[in-house]
């Protein structure tokens, strides 16, 4: 033909890609199965488990005085670590970020530590600190306040575990955006506070929530560090992860599973919620990274 | 206002980024702070800002000390080089933004804000795109609504950093004009950064020029450009070329001939010879000149630039003619001397004050 003579402009597109067609399949097949294999399947099996005997008997396994007990925990937990990280990993991501002064470094890889050192390490550090062996434990204790196998300890421990999510998500974002909108905003007469509410919050706020979901669903699933300073009395200090161990243990399958599948599902509406999230708002949200 | 830089020294760490800067900025002036990045000049405007305290010194704005106040009781205007719009908030309320905050009893009613909004959109012509976002908006247009929300505080004084800075060649030739009218219909004393020179002298009423942390030279355009007091200036405003000459008993020698220009009463020695390359004149037959030959030859527009070589080590030297007086002139030896010139002896250019002559000296000596 001649209008196209001369050159393939599908080739010309293609040309940085240059895979063959059986390579892109094979590929694609190795990652989905990968992810079948690895993800969907162990998670197929929770719920698949939890409903083995049927619907009724996974609701009487949640309804169990322990099992609702533990539920209620887990949430009570997270809904105290959750909010203090916010407002820590927010403070930490806006000295290291909008700020110059000595120690920056050691304090953005302090940030990292919680990530680097594993769980149950982290628990036995607060046994060390409050046990009734340690410093601390004695002196709290004749003020009639108990850290450790209660409540103050569990959150310590979660807090701890889950203290990078926020700060890990913000610093790099308030990183690239800079100071300018903050002096921009002082130049104009603003406060302090009116700047961090007007302006930085507006600015950061979907990465924000990224690193709130993702600390929640670490905090609702903390196993280890929780684990070591938990006591594991039943009905009063153990949360969901360990209460799904207990029951394993236990050989009530179907109990475990059916807390493991809620814990599961809550994560899942997590996922599902960020994803609903960036769908609706995926205008707005490119707009702030642009500009 | 006017504004009153008073012996500022501002350093970074250890390292001085402005030493003993001095300028009295008058009421309602455009003056620009021009010079090489890393010149002190987005400091110095930052400074009074107050987005930067000095280490030294102090800054007036009117007769009231500024240098304690902090950027939001100095009520000033800040033009960012990235403009810095919110980016979440609609055109009209990023230039709402400065009377919305004010503290209750100093905040006008809403109504009152939202008019006048608009009215300076109306001014920087934006009327229309009042509920865009920044992200929807040009650059050009951009440049505009950050003008249009630092003048929302009616600001003591303007200050502008790099405002073209990151616009393309035609859209900042626009803008320029029009930041002009501006300027001259609202009045506000206006600090612009920029190391466009071009900008700066088509721009400003003064141009201060800066240089490592220093002021070279304040003046108007045209005084920065026909006399410029340091080799700095003369070598960063404009084209200019610079000989390395020898001053012997009042007369000006490059290499090994004298060129026919007389330096009054000045002691001998090294001296650099500056000169720009429109301010010469052909001469016929050599009796003290300089004289090179010509590598290479360009038509820029109304005059052709030549590039001459004036032998041994010297970089080339440029000149420019009208088209008529330079043809053929192509790789031939051609004499010349510069009309407007000026000496500066080399080393603390400081102590010693430039020898300048802007007519040409007729007495050639005999040689």
């Amino acid at each position: 033909m001649a209008h196209d003579a001369g050159y393939a402009p599908d080739t010309l597109v293609t040309a940085a890609t240059s895979e063959t067609r059986l390579s892109r399949v094979v590929l694609t097949i190795v990652a989905l199965g990968f992810v079948a294999l690895f993800l969907l399947l162990p998670l197929a099996t929770v719920f698949i488990e939890a409903f083995r005997k049927g619907a009724a008997e996974f609701f009487t396994a949640l309804g169990d005085p322990e099992t609702f007990a533990a539920i209620r925990l887990t949430l009570l937990v997270a809904g105290i670590a959750v909010p203090l990280n916010l407002v820590f990993g927010v403070a930490a991501a806006w000295a290291i970020a909008k700020f110059e002064f000595k120690g920056k470094a050691f304090l953005t890889t302090l940030i990292d530590l919680p990530f680097s050192v594993s769980p149950v390490i982290s628990g036995l550090v607060f046994v060390l600190l409050f046990s009734s062996h340690s410093l601390l434990g004695p002196i709290l204790q004749s003020y009639g306040i108990q850290i450790l196998f209660a409540v103050p300890g569990l959150v310590l421990a979660t807090v701890f575990v889950t203290f990078p999510f926020v700060a890990r998500e913000l610093i790099p974002l308030m990183q690239e955006q800079g100071t300018a909108d903050e002096e921009a905003a002082l130049s104009l007469g603003a406060t302090g506070w009116q700047t961090f509410w007007h302006v930085t919050l507006p600015n950061i706020k979907w990465g924000l929530l990224y690193g709130v979901l993702l600390c929640n669903a670490r905090a609702m699933g903390e196993f280890g560090a929780v684990s070591v300073v938990s006591g594991h009395i039943r009905g009063q200090t153990n949360t969901m992860p360990l209460q799904v161990e207990i029951l394993y243990n236990e050989y009530n399958f179907v109990a475990a599973f059916a807390v493991a599948a809620l814990l599961a599902l809550l994560a899942l509406v997590t996922l599902v919620l960020k994803t609903a999230l960036e769908l609706r708002y995926s205008d707005e949200i490119a707009a702030s990274r642009r500009h | 206002m006017e504004v009153r830089v008073q012996n500022i020294r501002k350093e970074f760490g250890r390292f001085p980024a402005l030493e003993d800067v001095s300028l009295d900025i008058r009421s309602g002036e455009l003056i620009a702070l021009l010079g090489p990045s890393g010149s002190g000049k987005t400091t110095l405007l930052r400074l009074v800002a107050g987005l930067e305290s000095p280490t030294e010194g102090t800054i007036f704005f009117g007769d009231e000390d500024a240098s304690k106040k902090t950027v939001q009781e100095r009520n000033i205007g800040f033009v960012f080089q990235h403009y810095a719009l919110f980016r979440h908030m609609t055109v009209l309320d990023n230039v709402a933004f400065g009377l919305k905050v004010r503290p209750a009893k100093r905040r006008p009613a809403a109504a009152d804000i939202r008019r006048r909004a608009l009215d300076l959109l109306e001014l920087v012509q934006l009327s229309g795109l009042e509920k865009r976002y920044p992200a929807q908006l040009s650059g050009g247009q951009r440049q505009r609504v950050a003008l249009a929300r630092a003048m929302a505080v009616e600001p003591n004084v303007l200050l502008l950093d790099e405002p073209f800075g990151a616009l393309d060649a035609q859209v900042r030739k626009e803008l320029r004009r029009w930041l002009r009218e501006i300027h001259d219909r609202t009045g506000h004393t206006t600090i612009f950064v920029t190391h466009d020179q071009e900008e700066a002298l088509e721009l400003a009423d003064r141009v201060v020029v800066m240089s490592k942390g220093a002021i070279e030279q304040v003046g108007t355009p045209d005084e920065i450009y026909d006399h410029p007091v340091s080799p700095f200036v003369y070598g960063f405003i404009g084209q200019s070329n610079c000989l390395d000459v020898t001053l012997a008993n009042g007369e000006i020698w490059h290499e090994d001939r004298p060129i026919g220009l007389r330096a009054g009463n000045e002691p001998d020695g090294a001296a650099a010879l500056y000169f720009r390359p429109h301010d010469v004149e052909l001469i016929d037959g050599c009796g003290g000149c300089l004289a090179g030959l010509v590598t290479a030859s360009r038509r820029v527009a109304g005059t052709r630039h030549l590039e001459l070589d004036l032998g041994r080590t010297h970089p080339p030297v440029e000149i420019e003619l009208p088209p008529e007086r330079a043809a053929s002139t192509d790789h031939t030896r051609i004499a010349f001397r510069p009309t407007r010139w000026k000496l500066f002896r080399k080393g603390g250019r400081k102590e010693a004050p430039p020898i300048e002559a802007e007519a040409p000296v007729l007495a050639a000596t005999g040689t």
